[in-house]
């Protein structure tokens, strides 16, 4: 028997392509454009994403039907607050160099709308074992864009690949950079970004007609 | 079809128990993991000056502190002296040794004054404290002073160390908030080693600071007489929020540089 049936299958692997919370839902586009001018930040973001969202989720579906529909906004994101928060502090407590890394993505989890999204969309209308896994794999949808994008910005903005110096030294003019090559300082700026997301979607309904909308 | 969960009572005993519980539970995990977090942080500052001194675990790109499992020990190793001045119309009008502040201050150790505070302090028209740790390593004696300011979106902060001509031996920045990849590479190797050998104060002995500066054209940094040091591409205002808190705080200090050379 398999691990998941095809409907839990399903909701893991869609977001990844075509139903990715970027480029076809075009949600968290904020974090997208500010935390991507290097790969690492892409990747910890993405992971811390995937914890919160993954964890968000089961907790919303559990108290899905004691929530009142008025106010549900209001509780989705206290409950997402309290729980980074939660986890902010525990961290700076255990794990002070990590909580350093994370901090700045506090406040970006925190407003993320694909977290308010899936909450709203998902987890409310759905048990706690599929909201995981709606969580999972929308997170993983997210990431996977965080990291392209994350990974044409480093290489062609700074020449490094999670800091690595992967083109040659634009100072020492080795590498790549002998023949004259210069890293594009624009690629660093967040209108990039949104190009590069930009390109992606194109790619992406250039491969599948049937996302491409009717006007 | 009307639901139980929709009527206005509902409603708002829910949020009620919501803000209780929720609340609870934050302060509850805040006052409880707080000693560990003031310990953490107190660690970090004894790592943040010795890193301006250049006692750190830099290997060959990345900066790295010394572990914290060593830092008290090595802070008391090489930090000889913690000093805190008063400066008033450009004299020293006030110098307390470690033990002098901490006997009137209920045991309070001079690195763990609060710069932002005593910034507010002087706004205020009130004196200014203002901490300074002498060090020695290798027969080479450091100042190293704390510099805090805002960047693009919050606070940066910084350790500088000095030797008697305010030329720049070492430099740590951070921040709180600026931008992955762009203002937070102000604590990144390469722009932080670029300080080392800046001078401050020019031939007349006249207070200039550093610039962070776009279009510096000096990559390596070789002139080291310049004040000017390379700015990172997309982080002018963090940069120039460097700019600005090198020249507030550290001129401070150049009474105290003066009347060591009297």
């Amino acid at each position: 028997m398999a691990l998941l049936s095809k409907k839990d299958a399903a909701l893991l692997t869609d977001p990844l392509t075509d139903n990715n919370p970027i480029t076809v839902q075009v949600l968290g586009i904020c974090s997208a454009l500010a935390i991507t001018a290097e790969l690492k930040a892409s990747i910890v973001m993405a992971i811390s994403v995937m914890a919160v969202l993954g964890v968000g989720n089961v907790v919303i579906s559990l108290l899905r039907n004691i929530i009142p529909s008025k106010i549900r906004i209001i509780v989705q994101l206290v409950i997402v607050a309290a729980l980074v928060i939660i986890v902010d502090l525990i961290l700076k407590a255990f794990s002070y160099e990590l909580s350093k890394t994370l901090s700045v993505f506090v406040g970006l989890i925190i407003t993320n709308c694909i977290i308010m999204g899936r909450f709203e969309a998902f987890a409310l209308g759905n048990g706690p074992w599929k909201s995981f896994l709606d969580g999972l794999g929308n997170s993983a949808g997210y990431g996977i864009i965080l990291i392209i994008v994350g990974f044409f910005r480093e290489l062609l903005g700074s020449g490094t690949l999670l800091g690595f110096k992967v083109l040659g030294d634009p100072i020492e003019k080795t590498g790549l950079y002998a023949f004259g090559y210069e890293n594009n300082g624009f690629m660093l700026l967040s209108p990039m970004a949104l190009i590069v997301v930009g390109i992606i979607i194109w790619v992406q309904r250039s491969k599948n007609k049937t996302l491409i909308e009717e006007n | 079809m009307s639901k139980r969960t929709d009527s206005n009572a509902y409603t708002i005993i829910f949020a009620m128990i919501m803000v209780v519980v929720v609340g609870s539970l934050l302060a509850f995990f805040s006052s409880f993991l707080k000693p560990n977090i003031d310990e953490n942080k107190r660690v970090e500052k004894q790592q943040n000056i010795l890193y301006a001194m250049g006692i750190n675990d830099n290997d060959e790109s990345n900066a790295n502190f010394i572990s914290s499992s060593f830092a008290g020990q090595e802070f008391s190793k090489f930090v000889k002296e913690q000093l805190v001045l008063e400066v008033t119309d450009e004299k020293v009008t006030k110098l307390q040794t470690r033990e002098e502040y901490m006997d009137t201050n209920n045991g309070q150790e001079p690195y763990l004054i609060d710069v932002k505070q005593q910034q507010n302090h002087a706004k205020e028209g009130k004196a200014r404290k203002l901490p300074l740790f002498v060090g020695e390593k290798e027969g080479k004696t450091f100042y190293v002073a704390p510099i805090y300011g805002k960047g693009l979106w919050d606070a940066i902060w910084g350790y500088v160390s000095l030797d008697e001509n305010m030329v720049i031996q070492g430099a740590y920045f951070d921040h709180k908030g600026e931008t992955p990849g762009l203002g937070a590479n102000i604590k990144q190797r390469y722009f932080m080693d670029d300080f080392i050998g800046e001078y401050l104060l020019t031939d007349e002995g006249d207070f200039k600071g550093v610039t962070v500066a776009k279009g510096n054209n000096d990559p390596k940094n070789e002139r080291k007489t310049d004040y000017k040091v390379d700015a990172i591409a997309g982080a002018t205002i963090t940069g120039d929020g460097v700019t600005a808190m090198i020249k507030s705080d550290l001129q401070l200090y150049v009474p105290y540089f003066k009347s060591l050379k009297n």
